[in-house]
């Protein structure tokens, strides 16, 4: 480190804000775990419709997680960007982060559009209800996870790196490597075992 | 923002490239090996069930680890007793849900409600 009066990133454990946040997150994840609760009872009852083994493609869903995780780690590169002070870096990593987003929210968009099309929407049966409620509201924390990479990346560039912003990166972080936390559930519960 | 993060060895709550680099390959390997698993029919049945959602969940204490930085230096922390709590809430929400519908389909379910009372439970008329 060139200059030692650098005040530090915002430690995890100690600082209030963060300790907030994480508390919002925490709570966040008991929202998805009412909805993983609905979606695991609902699960059978397609009312004689197609059942999820009918309706998704495994390798689709497949490159949707990977390309979520791939985000989830250049967020992490972004962060040590952040800890070296290295504005370019940052940027670079959390556009990055932010394509990768994007790509996935495109797919899922995507996904839905067919499903919808095949008139498989969400009032065709409890499964199909439960489904898009608990990947839809996934699909819409990535939405203002984008929305969030976008404020904190332009005002960066505009007003430059302060200390605040830091501390918003930091938090956009864990918000981000969470989502992808909750994705590896969605791809397990409603997919992979959807299919098996 | 009590301590400064310096070189010396010490908490570092933000990672290194290194832990990084592992816990995305870790992750990458966890999710193929489940994908593969359910694609080949290695496995079958509820077998297959429980291994996909022990990988899951392995991920899960993996990003947890080298992502979000939860590890021996936070143990003490208000952080990790939120997460311990929120596992708790969310366990209580999740296998209860199931146990209770499983429990109401079993003695609501109009069509076969007779069979199980006289068969399962015993009770005659």
């Amino acid at each position: 480190m060139k200059s030692l009066n650098l005040t530090p990133l915002p430690d995890v454990t100690s600082d209030k804000t963060v300790l907030g946040f994480w508390i919002y997150l925490m709570t966040d994840l008991v929202l998805f775990a009412t909805l993983f609760a609905t979606y695991a009872v609902l699960q059978g009852n397609t009312n004689g419709g197609s059942g999820s083994r009918e309706l998704f493609s495994l390798p689709f869903v497949l490159t949707e997680t990977l390309i979520l995780l791939t985000s989830s780690f250049t967020c992490g590169l972004a962060m040590l960007a952040a800890q070296k002070r290295d504005k370019a870096q940052l940027i670079f990593w959390m556009v990055v982060t932010a394509f990768l987003g994007l790509t996935f929210l495109g797919m899922e968009i995507s996904e839905f559009s067919m499903l919808v099309q095949e008139g498989n929407n969400w009032q065709r049966s409890g499964f199909l209800s439960a489904f898009f409620t608990l990947v839809g509201t996934h699909g819409l924390h990535i939405s203002v996870g984008l929305l969030w990479i976008g404020v904190l990346v332009f005002k960066t560039v505009k007003d430059g790196l302060s200390d605040g912003l830091l501390k918003r990166f930091v938090l956009l972080s864990l918000f981000w490597h969470l989502l992808d936390i909750v994705w590896i559930f969605i791809f397990t519960i409603v997919y992979l075992m959807g299919a098996a | 923002m009590s301590k400064p993060i310096n070189d010396t060895p010490g908490p570092q709550h933000h990672g290194s490239l290194r832990s990084y680099i592992i816990g995305f390959s870790l992750s990458i390997a966890l999710t193929v090996q489940a994908y593969l698993l359910v694609t080949t029919n290695a496995i079958s049945g509820a077998g297959l069930m429980y291994t996909i959602l022990a990988l899951a969940i392995v991920q899960l204490f993996v990003q947890l680890f080298f992502f979000l930085h939860l590890d021996k230096a936070t143990r003490t922390s208000w952080n990790l007793l939120a997460f311990i709590f929120m596992v708790t809430v969310v366990c209580i929400v999740a296998f209860g849900s199931l146990w209770i519908m499983q429990n109401l389909d079993y003695h609501m379910n109009p069509a076969e409600t007779d069979t199980h009372i006289q068969q399962e439970e015993r009770i005659t008329r």
